[in-house]
């Protein structure tokens, strides 16, 4: 996947990143990462090994939960995002966010994208039917949905769904997009409609995306972290950690000896 | 899944030593049959013996292929089939060298030739074929360290090689009577270098097995 | 050249066998009979059949009472006027539209601030010690007996007052409903789950408008379906009306100052007399208040499903 671009730029930069559940457990330890801009960076690990943690710590949604803090900086080009004065509503703006279970509003599937343009930016109304026009078509979704703009958002297929939310995401304009397992709930051929959608959208976003799914990992992003435990225990480029991962470990892992 | 593909892959490389055991041998008795310790119907039935070694290798092959597609195997696992892919063909050409080597060993020991004029191929022959082995045996214990030197041992078959082309070339300006012999015995020695080449191909993927490197051609452009 | 002391090409170990470990097989042995299990299955289910038998006869039995006693009594007129004593001829359209005013009021009262405070417990209060406390006190008020919560606001709002009214009708039935309402909000809203907030927050929406705009319309269905069940379940309550609505004879023009009439009171007055024609009118009144608690049961229950498409 390594196009012969000049190196790129680092976009986030986690360093001795480590955090903490309700009553002090300790989910991650002192991770150090570094995520290129415009690249995709997968997270792999077997199930309860902090790869989600890491990600939620790169928009502080966390933070909606009881005790659970993070220690440490994730630096978004250069600026502490952990730092108690960040402004939380500008930096969900520029890191947005896909989940496992697709999550569209209870409204139409117009205003599910609509949504967050009317929130961040000044639009005409004929401003903003372009842009959800835009969005739809950037999450591969417009030619699907275009005759049923007033539809429910829960009335599409999951996969649709998702994209759908990938569309919601796009349109408020991220310069990050964090995706937490987003094929899980989904069926394969709807999966290879999102690996796609992902790959395009690697032009115009950094992506760090989580996943369980090895080959998936394998086939769509640039570099891989291999995380156990709460440390990451190798980082590399994709191609790299596939074919010789130089830790023991991510070898006995992606070659499914456990996890 | 974990177990059966184990499980798989260890019979795929018991098969694949087979094959090796059974290119060995063929390729000892092409040789004693060149040095003319055996008779010639052991050169003859070396040449039978390849198309059996050239139906294994098609089937290793495609056992390789099926586990691909069944386990789409990473890193290691990776790694391990594709070094058992190149391997299979590798030994295939030594059975291929071995026959070639029986071909000439029968045109050679109807030739006549006294033995004081004939081509002493012993040093030669045993520096390859102890590469040849040393080659397998890095593969099967995991010695990478093994496999680069033994990738070193290519340039001494070399010159050898070119030993015995210089003296052929003075042989066939001194003794043109001699001359069917004479190219016969480069046509072995150009075999006999080709093992070492083989060997040293076979040490290279192993160094990509063990290591994740790939070292090929690098020995050339530092020579 | 460095060799390894045991040549592999020439001598190898044997291929691995089979993989994992074998199979014991320990041959057939003689098959149990079936005849126990069997039975123990049937009785099961026959115990199962007999109970759903016997709760849906007595429902069908109650409701075919009453509509068989009740529908005697029923027109037009009886829907329409006034109540009268024994002897001459009244319907029951005053306690009618006192139980609306009752009830609606009392809905009034209690469903806004429910409906905050469940949001409140939902999303706020969480599993916080005063949550806690609330989530507490709101099931000690739902098993509290409904003529204990009478007796209170008679105590705290006819006593000084000097008369009974709708008005403290509605305070005893708005207090009956609180709970029931807050709980089935929160609960609805515990039900969505937590990623459609954290997908909300994760676009940059302030809490507020994840929980009003997002959450709330998420859960608008069910939030609905609890309020009109805690209305259909308080709109029969009598007990708590006996001593503050209490009851009047003519239409309810009085309903912040004076007695209200209502059709439970109602039930319970006509019921107990010894005339006969009054005992009809009561039927008459049950099989009203019957359908129409019916009616928002089913009403809630149907046009307020979930649907998922």
């Amino acid at each position: 996947m390594d196009t012969p671009r000049q190196e790129p730029q680092i976009k986030i930069r986690a360093r001795k990143l480590s955090f903490f559940y309700e009553g002090g457990h300790q989910a991650l330890f002192e991770n150090d990462l570094d995520i290129p801009e415009r690249r995709i960076t997968a997270v792999i690990g077997p199930s309860g090994c902090g790869k989600s943690t890491h990600l939620r710590t790169y928009n502080r949604i966390y933070s909606l939960h009881r005790g659970q803090r993070a220690e440490g900086e994730v630096l978004l080009d250069g600026q502490n995002i952990l730092d108690p004065k960040t402004d939380l509503l500008t930096l969900r703006r520029r890191v947005g966010m896909i989940f496992q279970k697709p999550t569209p509003f209870p409204m139409s599937v117009f205003d599910n994208v609509a949504y967050p343009l009317r929130l961040h930016f000044k639009l005409g109304r004929k401003e903003i039917e372009e842009r959800v026009e835009a969005a739809l078509q950037g999450a591969s979704l417009w030619d699907e949905v275009k005759d049923q703009l007033r539809k429910s958002g829960l009335a599409l297929s999951g996969g649709q769904q998702q994209r759908l939310c990938i569309a919601r995401a796009i349109a408020a304009e991220p310069e990050v997009l964090l995706m937490d397992e987003p094929t899980s709930a989904i069926d394969p051929v709807a999966t290879l409609k999102i690996e796609d959608l992902v790959l395009r959208l690697r032009e115009r976003f950094t992506i760090v995306i989580v996943t369980h799914n090895m080959q998936q990992a394998a086939r769509i992003s640039d570099r891989t972290a291999f995380f156990y435990k709460g440390r990451i225990v190798e980082v590399g480029p994709t191609k790299q950690i596939f074919t010789a991962p130089r830790e023991k470990k991510t070898e006995e892992y992606i070659t499914g000896r456990f996890g | 899944m974990r177990d059966r593909f184990n499980f798989e892959i260890e019979s795929l490389k018991q098969r694949l030593l087979d094959l090796a055991t059974s290119a060995d041998r063929a390729l000892v008795r092409a040789l004693r049959a060149v040095d003319g310790s055996a008779p010639a119907d052991d050169a003859r039935s070396v040449i039978a013996s390849d198309a059996a070694i050239d139906a294994e290798e098609v089937a290793i092959e495609e056992e390789c292929l099926k586990l691909m597609a069944l386990y789409q195997p990473v890193a290691g696992d990776l790694r391990l089939i594709v070094t058992i892919l190149k391997v299979n063909g590798e030994i295939e050409r030594v059975a291929d060298m071995a026959s070639n080597i029986a071909a000439r060993a029968i045109d050679m020991a109807e030739a006549h030739v006294p033995p004081e004029a004939r081509f002493d191929f012993a040093p030669m022959l045993e520096r390859a074929h102890k590469m040849l082995r040393g080659a397998l045996d890095a593969f099967v214990c995991h010695r990478s360290d093994l496999a680069r030197k033994i990738i070193l041992e290519d340039d001494a078959v070399d010159a050898l090689n070119a030993a015995h082309y210089a003296n052929a070339r003075d042989r066939l300006l001194k003794d043109p009577a001699l001359a069917n012999y004479t190219l016969d015995c480069v046509t072995v020695s150009h075999c006999i270098e080709r093992i070492a080449d083989i060997a040293t191909n076979i040490c290279e993927d192993v160094v990509y097995l063990e290591e994740g490197q790939i070292v090929r051609h690098q020995k050339r452009i530092q020579a | 050249m460095e060799t390894i002391e045991r040549p592999v090409v020439a001598e190898r170990p044997a291929a691995p066998q089979a993989d994992g470990p074998t199979l014991v097989g320990l041959g057939r042995p003689p098959y149990k009979t079936l005849f126990w299990r069997k039975l123990q299955d049937n009785l099961v289910q026959g115990f199962s059949v007999a109970a759903l038998a016997l709760a849906v006869g007595v429902m069908v039995w109650i409701l075919a009472t009453i509509l068989i006693r009740g529908s005697e009594a029923l027109s037009w007129d009886f829907l329409t006027t006034v109540s009268a004593p024994h002897g001459f001829k009244g319907g029951i359209g005053n306690a009618l539209v006192g139980t609306l005013y009752v009830t609606l009021f009392a809905a009034l009262i209690a469903v806004p601030p429910a409906i905050c405070a469940g949001i409140w417990l939902a999303e706020f209060g969480k599993r916080s010690r005063l949550a806690d406390t609330l989530r507490f006190s709101a099931n000690v008020m739902m098993g509290m007996p409904s003529i204990v919560v009478g007796l209170f606001v008679y105590m705290i709002l006819v006593v000084p007052m000097g008369a009974n009214s709708g008005l403290a009708g509605s305070v005893a039935l708005a207090i009956l409903m609180f709970p029931v309402v807050m709980r089935t909000t929160e609960d609805m809203l515990m039900m969505v789950p937590d990623t459609l907030r954290e997908s909300g927050l994760a676009l940059g929406l302030t809490r507020c408008r994840v929980t009003l705009q997002i959450i709330c319309r998420a859960a608008r269905n069910g939030m609905v379906t609890g309020v009109l069940l805690a209305v259909a379940r308080v709109s029969g309550e009598t007990a708590p009306l006996l001593f503050t609505a209490q009851f009047a004879k003519g239409w309810p023009t009085h309903f912040f100052t004076g007695p209200t009439a209502n059709i439970p009171v109602l039930i319970n007055d006509y019921g107990m007399s010894n005339f006969e024609d009054l005992q009809t009118a009561g039927w008459g009144a049950s099989l009203v208040i019957a359908a129409l608690v019916l009616s928002i049961n089913i009403i809630a229950r149907v046009a307020f499903r979930d649907k998922k498409d």
